[in-house]
């Protein structure tokens, strides 16, 4: 015991020895391992299931190889040639071998699909001249021009040229209703085939209106949460969390029951003598169906952050206020509502962003002109499988919302958000 | 909190046991739903389960070949038959999703016509056997029409003046854009060439942009049945076994015009790389014998793709007043002016005829 005592005099130690601070980082570092073990598995879980996907997916956006892995000899041949120059034989040969490769390997549709892509109405050109290719003998370039002369045209080798080049701005220039051409750069699109650009503003537009709605909708009903008796409040409580907990679908359908031209609310209006009965309102399948639904539908994601904001003001401020010669509106004004700004912040972030990416609804009751850029993105993953167009508008459309947060950072200030 | 757990174990267990049974089925059929998979359960799923003693989950889907492409491309193919649109069929075969079936392996007609020469002409395929026939065309309620006569030709379906009230239309350029310039006068054997010149897009959306104020679009195609009986629209184009359906298994007051149709096929494919690839041939070969053909008719107004089927084409299910034979697509009143959907045409121009079609949705 004495002997210890001298030995480490200048520190304190533990009971075996060893020095206080050292068995302090000890124990601090294991608890840490504890701490970060814990995390490990959601940390894991969000990178594979979330942040990788959407990396591997935006990189599709910009990269596809689908073009040059099939096409090994003409892709060489296209990298050469200029672009400029009418192509020349070694650049017909390169075609027509890749192409009888492809249509052993069946691979022919995938050339076909990525060149259509760029260059519409070039698929059968593809798989009826892949069906030939076995037959075709040299001179290549007068034997290919001979089963179709849409081959002469310069335009198909440019089209070709561009999809051979794997890192491509071409699905981020449609994305944005424009072209990329081999010889003038970027072009904007034929204006009968614009219409991303449209629908992002729409997007925007609808959401930003669904936001304002839900705040105007929302705003008092919070208050009433938050300042009624608890009996009444827990009632109206319940009220907001039904619909909540109801089918999405189910409220969708719900809504189209109640808006249809032949439903309740028409019917309503037809009985009681505002509209004639042939001149029905058209209250869904268009932008305003779109905005009804959508609202109800995000209506709790702004009460709830408003009223767990609401509940922790004390009644008393009001009161002070009104005390001091504040009239109830002033002291609304200048008391009551400065102090709710977090839960404004929150819920309206929180209804813009969800709204923003909304795609069943629209696609339900949106009909001609209440489609969002959602449903764009959904038919490019779904139906036309082209899903580096699909991730050219996703990502667009995340750059958009991060711009948002960065704006409604540097305006309201994130520190601000209350979200319960 | 124990009670919570326990039920979290169930729940945990029972998805466990949902999952093996799936992988317990012999054979996973893929189709579009409704009344359309009933008729095949009936015809082909059920005798081919008494005859094999395998069992088959049937799933449904909405069309399209991505999740087909997403199946393939990860290498973890869990559907082994799928019921597909030509154009989708040609697509996936071109693009090396689908195995190939060799023809020589599908039953003779029962008078010994070999399946080659039975099968109506198009309807055999590298990688898919064709089973029935269907048709898009209008349909209206015709308890809500008395004051008119009746609408006979496509130009009636866009003759807002003679025939008042709102359009259902399908969200899709594919068979809308034909139907506008059939009704503007252009012969069916003439759409396509027309339809290939910029003139004649510009004219079919002259044609549509007539009614486009009165037109409710619709996407699935349960839709025109509800929206006819809604009473949201007057006129609905439709896929003519669902309007049989709503007819006659629902006593709904509706009619078809056959005028202007348009025929497509359904088809089986098989994914590549397929675990039952044994099975799910010997089912399609089944399912496409001249019997079975013609039992699905039975069940649902679409017409067989085999010329021996038509013969044995019996009365409806569940009422033997009703012949099927004169409610198929193909049958010869109602085929009188009719145009096959062209699938290399949409395969080369529905990317960009899309693209114009929500623009001008749009504007």
């Amino acid at each position: 015991m004495t002997d210890s005592q001298t030995v480490t005099s200048g520190a304190i130690t533990a009971a075996d020895g060893t020095p206080l601070k050292k068995k302090l980082a000890q124990a601090l570092f294991r608890s840490r391992v504890r701490a970060v073990s814990l995390v490990v598995p959601l940390f894991a879980f969000v990178m594979a299931s979330f942040v990788i996907p959407i990396f591997a997916l935006m990189w599709q956006g910009v990269y596809n190889d689908r073009f040059s892995t099939y096409t090994p000899n003409l892709t060489e041949q296209l990298t050469a040639w200029d672009g400029l120059a009418e192509p020349g034989e070694a650049l017909f040969a390169a075609l027509v071998s890749d192409l009888k490769t492809a249509r052993k390997d069946r691979t022919i549709g995938r050339i076909a699909t990525r060149v259509n892509q760029e260059y519409p109405g070039t698929r059968s050109l593809f798989t009826s001249t892949a069906r030939k290719a076995k037959k075709l003998r040299a001179p290549f370039k007068e034997s290919v021009i001979k089963t179709n002369k849409k081959w002469a045209n310069i335009e198909i080798w440019r089209a070709m040229k561009l999809t051979s080049q794997d890192l491509t701005p071409s699905f981020y220039a449609t994305a944005l209703d424009g072209r990329y051409t081999v010889d003038k750069g970027f072009v904007a699109q034929n204006e009968n085939r614009q219409i991303y650009v449209k629908l992002f503003w729409r997007t925007l537009l609808i959401s930003a209106s669904v936001m304002g709605l839900c705040l105007l909708l929302g705003y008092p009903v919070a208050y009433l949460l938050a300042t009624l008796p608890l009996r009444t409040s827990n009632l109206l409580m319940i009220m907001v969390l039904l619909p909540f907990w109801t089918s999405l679908l189910v409220r969708t359908t719900a809504w189209i029951a109640i808006l249809q031209s032949q439903g309740v609310i028409n019917d309503l209006m037809v009985a009681v003598g505002i509209t004639a009965d042939d001149s029905r309102f058209s209250l869904i399948y268009n932008m305003t169906g779109t905005i009804i639904a959508m609202t109800h539908i995000l209506l709790p994601f702004m009460i709830l952050p408003l009223y767990s904001v609401m509940k922790t003001i004390p009644p008393s401020y009001m009161r002070a206020a009104r005390s001091l010669g504040a009239t109830p509106t002033a002291a609304f004004i200048r008391v009551y509502a400065p102090q709710t700004i977090p839960g404004i912040g929150a819920g309206g972030l929180l209804v813009f962003i969800l709204a923003i990416g909304y795609y069943i609804t629209p696609a339900l009751v949106g009909g001609q002109d209440g489609q969002l850029i959602s449903n764009m993105i959904a038919y490019h993953m779904q139906k036309s499988l082209n899903w580096s167009l699909a991730a050219a508008l996703g990502g667009i459309l995340l750059a958009g919302v991060l711009l948002l947060y960065w704006i409604y950072d540097r305006v309201i200030g994130i520190d601000n958000m209350k979200l319960g | 909190m124990s009670g919570l757990t326990k039920k979290l174990i169930a729940i945990a267990g029972a998805s466990v046991f949902v999952g093996s049974t799936a992988v317990a089925a012999d054979l996973t059929v893929v189709s579009w739903g409704g009344a359309y998979t009933k008729s095949q359960v009936e015809a082909y799923h059920k005798p081919w389960m008494a005859k094999t003693g395998k069992t088959i989950v049937s799933e449904d889907y909405g069309g399209g070949i991505a999740e087909i492409k997403a199946q393939v491309e990860s290498g973890n193919v869990t559907w082994d038959v799928v019921d597909v649109e030509l154009s989708d069929a040609i697509r996936a075969c071109d693009e090396g999703l689908l195995e190939p079936i060799d023809h020589s392996t599908l039953p003779p007609a029962p008078d010994g016509t070999p399946a080659t020469e039975d099968f109506l002409p198009g309807t055999l395929h590298d990688c898919a056997v064709a089973n029935i026939v269907w048709s898009s065309v209008y349909a209206y309620d015709s308890s809500k029409v008395r004051n008119w006569n009746a609408p006979k030709t496509m130009a009636d379906f866009f003759d807002t003046k003679a025939f008042p009230g709102k359009r259902g239309m399908r969200k899709s350029p594919k068979v809308t854009m034909e139907f506008a310039l059939i009704a503007d006068g252009v012969p069916t054997s003439e759409v396509y060439d027309v339809l290939g010149t910029e003139e004649g897009i510009a004219r079919a959306f002259a044609k549509l942009d007539t009614i486009k104020e009165d037109v409710v679009w619709w996407e699935a195609g349960a839709q025109p049945p509800q929206l006819l009986a809604d009473g949201e629209v007057v006129f609905s184009t439709a896929w003519n076994g669902r309007v049989f359906n709503a007819k006659n298994a629902e006593g709904q007051p509706f009619e078809m015009v056959w005028d202007g149709q348009i025929y497509d096929l359904d088809l089986f494919v098989i994914p590549k790389g397929s675990k039952n690839k044994e099975a799910a041939l010997d089912f399609v070969a089944f399912s496409t014998a001249t019997e079975q053909l013609a039992a699905q008719a039975s069940w649902i107004s679409y017409g067989p793709a085999r010329a021996s089927s038509e013969a044995r084409i019996g009365t409806f299910h569940s009422d033997s007043s009703i012949k099927m034979a004169d409610h198929m697509p193909t049958a010869a009143a109602n085929f009188k002016n009719a145009l096959q959907n062209d699938f290399e045409f949409w395969a080369d121009n529905a990317d960009q005829l899309n693209e114009r079609f929500n623009a001008w949705l749009a504007k």
